[in-house]
């Protein structure tokens, strides 16, 4: 098995019509055995930035933990929140600093451009390669099923509760049918004046 | 001592710091993830007024189509681009940091960097890390010698041809090269080979896919043709399906209100030098 399937775990995030949305399940495991059903993978990082970290939940926390210090000196240096641009740039490079013993997370990054609100997405490999396509990224254990569940239901132009319906149902069909993420969700639907946190009700097995 | 008002500064290149647990994981049955690799068909020709570079747009991780339409031919210098196969971060990082080495190497001289600096720059920095960096690049430029095209390797040894290809789909491309390439050919036929040769790799090797992408660089002017010839069109959805609002059962739902930062413009004020 993969270090980066040892807890398991799921993550979607979706480009919509002025929003973006980034998902994930709340399962925290150690392989097979359930050890809590209320883990957060999905990290705040400014007002429209948020970041995703499945993979070994020990780097999850400690890749949040190191961008979330360099997210704040780089606030308070610039005087200004992190465009979600930057922020992923600084996170490839942190990631790829280590390229040689990486952390084991695989980032999706979410969030809406200051100024102009455009929706960004992207998601890296563990080594930090970024990839920034026009309608979705996925990450995790899941991920397989992710791609499929996703290619079937995006299409252009999501409206904030379309987006959310979409995202959802891709993500919950998803780890339903992989044995070491589900267990709840949570979904965060990103527009320029709110940001909606929705927890999901979804099968416990 | 380091704290954290008062960090010590970080030491330049790789940190080393997770091998060790990494190591100790892996020795107990955890397999390593695979990166993602940009299993890939780039080629590069000379031409009668210079150079053209073409590659796919496929990255995969594993058998995973990762990325669809990727951009691997990377910008170097105003007269350079490198395409770039094998581990996708590895080309990527590489590229950037030369791109940055020649910008202040054309600052410092003032003059156009050369494609054989650049060339340098790459093999010494790959051979240093002994094929490690999983890096296979196609460097093509021109510059005040001439037009110049180089196939690099991940263990630092490099080629100066007049027609090249790299990655998984180098045998089907280099197949198209060999029975239709000749010196001095004009640009559209130039172009028409390129694409024809990352075609051969689109249809016929795996790793490769997706669209072409192409870049001709000439004596003073760059054409960047980002998706050059969509080889894979995609089908249209015929249907939508779209789940009907409400079909998602939720447990909770929070709403945080976002205020919008007030900006107040200041007007210029003139230094007062009277």
């Amino acid at each position: 098995m993969s270090i980066l399937a040892y807890n398991g775990g799921a993550m979607v995030a979706m480009k919509g019509e002025n929003c973006v949305s980034i998902a994930a399940d709340r399962r925290f495991g150690i392989q097979a055995q359930t050890l809590a059903t209320n883990f957060e993978k999905i990290f705040e990082m400014g007002p429209h930035l948020y970041v995703g970290l499945p993979g070994l939940a020990t780097d999850t926390q400690t890749v949040m933990e190191k961008l979330r210090f360099r997210k704040n000196l780089y606030e308070l240096k610039e005087n200004r929140p992190m465009a979600p641009k930057v922020f992923s740039a600084m996170l490839s490079h942190m990631l790829y600093e280590k390229r040689f013993g990486p952390f084991f997370v695989e980032p999706v990054v979410a969030g809406l451009e200051p100024k102009t609100y455009e929706p960004f997405i992207c998601n890296m490999d563990l080594i930090g390669c970024i990839n920034q396509p026009k309608d979705f990224v996925v990450g995790g254990t899941a991920s397989a099923q992710l791609y499929g569940m996703c290619e079937a239901l995006w299409e252009p132009n999501l409206g904030p509760d379309e987006l959310f319906e979409t995202t959802s149902q891709a993500l919950i069909n998803a780890f339903d049918r992989d044995a070491i993420s589900g267990w709840g969700a949570t979904v965060y639907i990103i527009e320029k004046d709110k940001i909606t946190i929705k927890n999901l009700k979804t099968r416990m097995d | 001592m380091s704290s954290v008002l008062c960090p010590e500064i970080p030491s330049p290149g790789f940190s080393f710091e997770n091998c060790h647990r990494n190591a100790m994981l892996e020795a107990k049955g955890l397999a390593m993830p695979k990166a993602q690799k940009t299993g890939t068909t780039i080629v590069g020709i000379i031409y009668k007024d210079g150079v053209i570079l073409g590659a796919d747009t496929r990255a995969t991780e594993d058998t995973t189509v990762a990325d669809k339409n990727c951009e691997k031919i990377h910008y170097l210098a105003p007269n350079m681009y490198c395409c770039g196969a094998g581990t996708a971060a590895d080309t990527e990082m590489t590229t950037q940091m030369v791109a940055s080495q020649l910008e202040l190497h054309r600052l410092y001289t003032n003059r156009v960097a050369r494609v054989a600096t650049a060339k340098q720059i790459l093999k010494q920095y790959l051979f240093r890390y002994q094929g490690y960096i999983g890096a296979a690049l196609v460097l093509g430029g021109v510059d005040s010698t001439g037009p110049h095209l180089y196939s690099i390797h991940p263990h630092g040894s490099t080629d100066k041809l007049p027609y090249c290809t790299m990655g998984s789909g180098s045998l089907a491309a280099i197949a198209v090269f060999e029975s239709r390439w000749k010196e001095n050919m004009d640009e559209a036929e130039g172009i028409q080979l390129v694409r024809d040769a990352i075609a051969a790799g689109i249809f016929n090797d795996l790793g490769s896919g997706s669209n072409v992408d192409v870049c001709i660089i000439r004596k003073g002017s760059v054409d960047y043709k980002r998706t050059y010839d969509e080889a894979n069109k995609k089908g249209e959805k015929q249907n939508s399906y779209k789940y009907a609002k409400g079909t998602t059962a939720v447990l909770t739902t929070k709403v945080v209100d976002i205020e919008e930062v007030a900006v107040r413009s200041i007007d210029l004020e003139r230094m007062d030098t009277a």
